[in-house]
């Protein structure tokens, strides 16, 4: 008698879930976006056609529907940074790269970010780059906001770190940036300053020609 | 590497721009890429099947054959392509791999030919996706139980004696395999006779036989004929005792020949007589030797020797115990749940047969097996076994997958790490057995690690740092010995591990340069103890051997554990790959630090 109650739940439960997986497949399939043509990716950004054929198989070979959401985006990223959590500093990057705030990054996102970030020029980069810490778009990096990022950073790292990770060195390192990047003293960093202030920083314009040969 | 991580490892390097304005420290150098930057076509030949495939597909596993220069060895001028003679049908299942980053088991496919393919190509089969990885291991432990079959029908075949056996071989073998020498059938036949004999005998003398004269009571015939019953019981035990003296005389290995089952059942069928002969004749203790007489029985078993059947028999029950356990577990509650709700139900009725809940045990086994309700259980353990399977097994072996990739990966930039700040400039050695791939990977952490101006370490590292800072002491980076002992001192009385691995330190740190032998032997320690790979059932086992494919390479660790991340493409697995160094200081810890990497998981 229990034996035919436990059969009897069992085949509803798997009645329910196909159901679901069903739907959730469908949408799927509906959501399958297309690049632009080649030449025009060409023309809008710093790559070769070639560059760009490699860039697109990868990608869409990892995503057969065209498009990344930012869960998947998450997870990617945070494959690379297993020790800690990369998820919050994945949103963020996830907003920078997703231009046109559609809540889905495509393959015209991915490479116009990418061109920027590899081939673009010092400006450029930095405007990026401004762009990622300036998290509500209104053209200025406030203390909040850079703490958001910097402890985000510092997320990644995880908890295992030489020397031991005190709980106010986010806002320490928040201050030293303040310290170097606002010029005028007024509690925010516009885009000017923050080229400015780059510029004048040997270290950063050496290391921001870094990553020129990535792809 | 996975493809899909390989993929996004330039994006992630490209993100990395936006740490640049915060860094602390100058970035280190990105590492040299001197493959060339354009996808050329590869042409593969497998028996005359063409195949086709972009390089860079190829690279994205570099521990395999057709990923590393292995496969020049493999290369036609003449025809410009990589020439194969195996089976192009599996060669399809193998470049797929390459391709989708899951390797697929063909099901219709032989699972010998299918490890031997895996074999040559460098892959190794624990990567084989969630997908297929049951059918692949239940084919694989099909296979093994044939093979110990074979194997023992093998030792029990009629080849001839090696020409110099000594008269206990001889003897061993006549005992395993009667057919080779007419004594020995004899004897086998002569012991079955008397075990059935012997078998017969505790039967018929429980049958009633008529009383003898002056008496009105049926008798059993053993009480009646006792004198004769006891001759035959003398006769047989005799023969059984004999038999076994001789059998542990002849072994070649006597612990494991008392160990076996069939030495356990014999000596179990001889010892009742014996105690029944040594005991007194006390009232008392004669009712515990009756029940004693039961193991007599026993000797039913001993027919095993005699027939095969018996023998696969008892296999198959060894080989299904933990269902039969579960089924067996799954009855009791039942009878269990059903016997107290009859005796609750009819505990008010007057004259109840239910008098306490084991009274009522009987009644509901009685009923339950009646009924067939086993019948109804074997098609819930049809379901269970695949519930089971599906849930728990394969989630223990993702989750330990994950887990080994995860500690692989961080021994690996740990020791990339060791080799960087042992020597900064000659990076030739290290460079040597890794990747590009994993080059660029640990520059892209090294780039965190300067930008936040702290450090990865590892677990066991940082739980020391917490206590030696807590206590106020810091330590250093310098080999002065006296730190070294103030830390011994300081934290010592903790568990005995710590305090071995801080003499360890302090035997690592007194010597200024680490000498090349020394690291040697780290690498083989660490060798020794990540070769382990994760367990979960027996038939995983066999498998061991299939990591050593790739050794030679010093980074042992990166080359077994970079190839079971590729499940990393399933959204609901997220494999990094990504290692954590140490500093400099706590060098010889690394070695303790990889027995972490084994990963044991039981089935229940």
């Amino acid at each position: 008698m229990g034996a035919v109650v436990g059969t009897l739940t069992m085949q509803t439960k798997q009645r329910r879930p196909s159901r679901d997986k069903a739907d959730d497949d469908l949408e799927m399939t509906m959501v399958c976006h297309r690049p632009e043509g080649l030449d025009q990716l060409e023309a809008q950004t710093n790559f070769s056609k070639r560059e760009l054929q490699v860039l697109y198989r990868g990608f869409k070979n990892e995503c057969p529907s065209g498009i990344v959401n930012e869960e998947t985006f998450k997870q990617i990223y945070s494959q690379f940074f297993p020790h800690g959590d990369a998820s919050t500093y994945a949103h963020y990057l996830f907003n920078a790269f997703d231009a046109g705030h559609t809540g889905s990054i495509k393959f015209e996102d991915f490479v116009t970010a990418l061109s920027i970030l590899l081939r673009g020029s010092v400006t450029e980069k930095l405007q990026w780059t401004f762009n990622l810490y300036d998290i509500n778009r209104d053209g200025y990096i406030n203390k909040e906001e850079m703490t958001d990022i910097v402890r985000a950073i510092y997320d990644m790292m995880g908890k295992y770190t030489y020397p031991v990770l005190k709980t106010d060195a986010p806002k320490q390192h928040v201050d030293a940036f303040f310290q170097k990047m606002d010029k005028n003293r007024d509690g925010v960093v516009t885009l000017d300053e923050f080229i400015l202030s780059c510029q004048e920083d040997e270290n950063i314009m050496r290391s921001l020609q870094l990553f020129e040969n990535v792809i | 590497m996975a493809a899909g991580v390989a993929t996004w490892l330039p994006f992630a390097r490209a993100a990395a721009v936006g740490w640049l304005p915060l860094a602390k420290k100058t970035m280190p150098k990105p590492p040299v890429d001197n493959t060339s930057r354009s996808d050329e076509i590869l042409y593969v030949n497998v028996s005359g099947v063409r195949f086709q495939t972009w390089k860079n597909t190829l690279d994205r596993y570099p521990d395999t054959l057709l990923g590393s220069s292995e496969k020049e060895f493999f290369y036609n001028e003449d025809t410009q392509e990589y020439f194969f003679d195996r089976d192009p049908e599996m060669f399809r299942h193998i470049l797929n791999f390459y391709r989708t980053g899951k390797l697929h088991y063909p099901r219709h496919e032989c699972i010998q030919a299918f490890d031997e393919e895996l074999a040559f190509y460098g892959i190794v089969p624990e990567i084989i996706g969630d997908c297929c990885m049951e059918e692949y291991r239940d084919r694989k432990k099909e296979n093994q139980e044939r093979l110990a079959e074979d194997t023992e029908a093998n030792e029990a075949s009629d080849a001839p004696l090696p020409p110099h056996s000594t008269s206990r071989e001889r003897l061993w073998r006549a005992f395993e395999n009667p057919h080779t020498s007419t004594m020995a059938l004899v004897f086998y036949y002569v012991t079955g006779f008397f075990i059935a004999v012997s078998v017969i005998a505790n039967v018929v003398e429980t049958v009633p036989c008529r009383p003898p004269k002056g008496s009105v009571k049926d008798l059993p015939c053993g009480e009646k004929y006792q004198l004769a019953f006891f001759c035959m019981d003398t006769a047989c035990v005799l023969i059984f005792t004999f038999e076994y003296l001789m059998r542990l005389f002849a072994a070649p290995s006597r612990c494991k020949f008392m160990r076996s089952v069939m030495s356990v059942i014999d000596v179990v069928a001889i010892m009742p007589y014996y105690i029944g002969l040594v005991m007194p004749e006390n009232e008392d203790v004669s009712g515990a030797f009756v029940t004693l007489r039961v193991f007599r029985v026993f000797r039913i078993f001993k027919f095993s020797r005699h027939s095969q059947g018996l023998r696969i028999l008892g296999y198959t029950l060894k080989s299904c115990a933990s269902e039969l356990g579960f089924l067996l577990f799954s009855l009791t509650m039942a009878i269990i749940i059903f016997a107290t709700v009859m005796f609750y139900a009819e505990k008010g009725t007057k004259g109840s047969t239910f008098t306490s809940i084991p009274a009522s045990f009987w009644y509901t086994i009685v009923t339950m097996t009646t009924l067939g309700l086993v019948k109804l259980d074997s098609v819930l353990q049809k379901h269970w076994s695949q519930v089971y399977h599906q849930n728990f097994i394969r989630l223990k072996v993702r989750l330990a997958r994950i887990r080994m990739a995860k500690k692989g990966t961080t021994n690996a930039f740990l020791q990339y790490k060791e080799d960087r700040d042992r020597d900064s400039d000659s990076t030739a050695l290290c460079v040597k057995n890794r990747s590009a791939f994993e080059h660029q990977h640990h520059h892209l952490l090294h780039c965190l690690e300067k930008t936040t101006n702290h450090e990865f370490t590892d677990e066991m590292n940082y739980s020391e740092l917490c206590m030696t800072e807590s206590v106020g002491f810091r330590t250093s980076r310098s080999t002065s010995l006296s730190s070294q002992q103030g830390a011994q001192n300081n934290s010592t009385g903790c568990c005995p591990r710590r305090a071995r691995r801080r003499a360890a330190m302090r035997l690592a740190n007194s010597t200024v340069s680490v000498s090349r032998g020394s690291v040697q032997e780290l690498d083989t320690l660490h060798i020794k103890t990540t070769s382990i790979p994760p367990q979960t059932r027996s038939s995983l086992n066999a498998q061991a051997d299939d990591l050593k494919l790739n050794c030679g390479e010093q980074d042992f660790t990166a080359a077994i554990i970079s190839i079971p991340t590729p499940p990393a493409n399933t959204p609901d697995e997220s494999l990094p790959p990504s290692p954590a160094p140490i500093p400099g200081i706590l060098r010889n810890t690394r070695a303790t630090a990889y027995t972490h990497d084994t990963v044991k998981i039981s089935s229940l």
